[in-house]
C-alpha cells in the first residue's frame, strides 16, 4: 500500500523513469570505458559540465542546452588530444578536466550569485527532474542506445584489440568519435541523477560489478545494465523513504553490488 | 602489374619522427607465395607489414592490396592479421574464445556487420582446424601463451582469407605447437593457395617452410627464393661466406 502511495507522486515516477534510462545508458557505455582504460573519462567530461553549467547560468541559459554541445565539443577534442599529441588517455583527460573546473570556478566567481543553483547539479537532484527533463532524457537515452547496438560488434572489435579491428577495414576513428559524443552526453544526462561529483562511479561502478561475474562479453554488458538500472531504482526509494540524498545512495548501492560480486567470485575461485 | 598479384609495393618509404624506417621498397607479393620476412631488430619488418595493412600512411610511394591502393581497399575478409601482440591486452577481458575468433569475420561484414546463423559453419570449420573446441567456451584470460596464439590465429583465419599476414606468430609456442602450426600454414598455402607473409627472426627455420625469402634491413638487401639466396655472392658478401653457408645449410 505505501509503495503504490509512493509510486504515485509525480516527482517519484519521474525520477524512476529518467534514471532507469540514464541508469542504463552509463552501464552500457561503462563496459566499454572500463575495458578501454578510459574510466575516468566520465570525472574528466563531468568536470567540463560544472564549467558549461557555470556558463549556463552566467548566460542566464538552461544550463543543459549549453552543457550538452560544449561537453561534447570537449570530448572530441580529448579524442584529438589521444590521437594527435601522443598523449596517454589519462593525460588528455585530466588537461580537459582541470580546465573545464578551472573555467566553471572563474564562471563561478565572476557571476557570484548562483551558488546554490551549481551545488544542486554538484550533487544531483534526480527527485527535482522536470517531465521536460525526462523527456529529453529518454530521446537521447534512446537515440545512445541504439547507437550503440547499431556498433555493438565495431565497437567489440575495437575494445579488444583496435589494430585488428582496423586491419578489418572498420573505420576505429569514426566509431571512436560516435562513441567518445554518446559518452559526453550521457555525462551531461547523468550529472542530473547522480551529479557532476558523482558520474564517474555511474560509468565505472556497474561495468567492474559485471567483469567480476561476467563469462562472456554479451552477458557482461547485460549484468552491468541490471546492475546500473537497479541501483539507480533502489537507490530513489531508499532515499526517498530514509530521507537521504538519492545521488550518494545510489553510489552506495553500487559499491555493495560490486563488493557482493567480488566476494561471489572470490568464493567460486576457491 | 601482374592479374595475380596481392601485393604490389612502389617505391614505399616511411618515416617517423624524420627518421628513416623504410626507404625505396619495390615488389611484388603474386598469390600462392609463401614469404619469409627477416631482418634484424628495427629493420621495418613490422612497419612494412602495417602499411601493407593500412594501419600506416607511407610518407612516399603506394601499396595496392589485389591491384587497388589501400586507401580505396574493401576487401578486408580476403586478408587475415596475426599481429604481433595484443596492445594493451587485458587478461580480465570477458570474451570467450568464440567471441574473438568470430570477430574475424568482420571483415567480410558490410554495415551494421552484423554476424549471424550462416556464420556458424566457418566458425566451427576454423575451430576445428585449430583443435581449440575444447576451449572455445574459455574466457580469452584463461587460456596459456600458446592457446591464445591459436585462438589469434584461429581469428585471422576464420574469414577464409586469400592473403595471411602473420607477424613473429610462434613467438609462444613450445616447439611441438610450433611445429604443427607450420605444417597447418604449408598446408593452408599449398592446398588452400593461401598467400603467406610471415615475420621471423629465424632465417634458417622459415627456409624450411616459405617459397621465399624478404630479408629487409630498412630497404629490400635480398628478395627471391631461399635458392637464389644461397647461390647469391652478393648474399655471401653481405652476410659473410660462413653465415650463408650456415643459414642455407640448416634450410636443406
Amino acid at each position: 500500500m505505501e509503495l503504490i502511495n509512493f509510486l504515485s507522486y509525480g516527482f517519484i515516477q519521474r525520477a524512476l523513469i529518467a534514471g532507469s534510462f540514464i541508469g542504463l545508458l552509463c552501464s552500457l557505455l561503462g563496459v566499454f570505458l572500463v575495458l578501454r582504460r578510459l574510466s575516468l573519462i566520465g570525472d574528466g567530461l563531468a568536470h567540463v559540465t560544472f564549467g558549461s553549467i557555470a556558463l549556463g547560468l552566467l548566460l542566464n541559459f538552461y544550463p543543459l542546452y549549453i552543457a550538452i554541445p560544449v561537453v561534447m565539443l570537449c570530448s572530441l577534442g580529448i579524442l584529438k588530444l589521444m590521437e594527435r599529441a601522443r598523449l596517454y588517455g589519462d593525460a588528455a583527460i585530466g588537461i580537459v578536466s582541470s580546465v573545464g573546473i578551472a573555467g566553471g570556478t572563474l564562471m563561478a566567481s565572476i557571476a557570484g550569485g548562483f551558488n546554490v543553483d551549481l551545488f544542486s547539479y554538484l550533487f544531483g537532484n534526480i527527485l527535482a527532474i522536470s517531465t521536460t527533463e525526462v523527456v529529453i532524457s529518454m530521446a537521447l537515452s534512446g537515440a545512445v542506445i541504439i547507437t550503440i547496438a547499431v556498433f555493438y560488434n565495431e565497437l567489440f572489435s575495437l575494445t579488444f584489440d583496435e589494430e585488428f579491428a582496423r586491419a578489418t577495414g572498420i573505420r576505429t576513428e569514426r566509431i571512436n568519435t560516435v562513441f567518445i559524443l554518446a559518452t559526453a552526453l550521457t555525462v551531461v544526462l547523468a550529472t542530473r541523477v547522480v551529479g557532476i561529483l558523482l558520474v564517474s562511479s555511474l560509468l565505472i561502478l556497474p561495468a567492474v560489478t559485471s567483469l567480476q561475474l561476467a563469462k562472456g562479453f554479451k552477458i557482461a554488458i547485460v549484468i552491468s545494465c541490471i546492475t546500473g538500472v537497479l541501483s539507480v531504482i533502489a537507490g530513489i526509494v531508499v532515499s526517498f523513504l530514509m530521507n537521504l540524498p538519492a545521488g550518494a545512495t545510489i553510489v552506495m548501492l553500487n559499491l555493495l553490488f560490486f563488493i557482493a560480486a567480488f566476494i561471489y567470485r572470490s568464493v567460486h575461485r576457491e | 602489374m601482374p592479374v595475380d598479384s596481392v601485393v604490389a609495393a612502389r617505391n614505399l618509404c616511411f618515416k617517423y619522427d624524420g627518421a628513416e624506417i623504410l626507404h625505396g621498397i619495390t615488389l611484388t607479393i603474386t598469390a600462392g607465395d609463401y614469404i619469409g620476412l627477416v631482418g634484424p631488430n628495427g629493420s621495418g619488418k613490422t612497419t612494412f607489414i602495417r602499411t601493407i595493412l593500412g594501419l600506416l600512411q607511407p610518407t612516399h610511394g603506394s601499396v595496392a592490396l589485389f591491384g587497388r591502393n589501400t586507401s580505396a581497399f574493401t576487401g578486408w575478409g580476403k586478408i587475415g592479421y596475426l599481429p604481433q601482440k595484443l596492445i594493451g591486452f587485458n587478461p580480465e577481458f570477458p570474451a570467450r574464445v568464440r567471441e574473438i575468433v568470430s570477430l574475424g569475420l568482420l571483415g567480410t561484414k558490410r554495415f551494421p556487420r552484423r554476424l549471424d546463423s550462416s556464420d556458424v559453419p566457418a566458425l566451427d570449420a576454423t575451430i576445428a582446424l585449430l583443435d581449440i573446441q575444447d576451449i572455445q567456451n574459455k574466457l580469452i584470460g584463461e587460456l596459456s601463451g600458446g592457446q591464445l596464439q591459436r585462438v589469434l590465429l584461429a581469428r585471422a583465419l576464420v574469414s577464409r582469407p586469400e592473403f595471411l599476414i602473420l607477424d613473429e606468430p610462434t613467438t609462444a609456442l613450445d616447439p611441438e605447437t610450433r611445429d604443427t602450426f607450420f605444417n597447418t600454414l604449408k598446408d593452408l598455402n599449398q592446398n588452400g593457395r593461401v598467400t603467406i607473409i610471415i615475420v621471423t627472426h629465424d632465417i634458417a627455420d622459415i627456409g624450411k617452410y616459405a617459397s621465399k625469402l624478404l630479408y629487409l634491413d630498412k630497404k629490400i638487401i635480398f628478395y627471391g627464393s631461399f635458392e637464389d639466396f644461397c647461390s647469391s655472392p652478393d648474399m655471401a658478401s653481405y652476410f659473410g661466406e660462413f653465415a650463408q653457408h650456415l643459414i642455407c645449410h640448416r634450410h636443406t
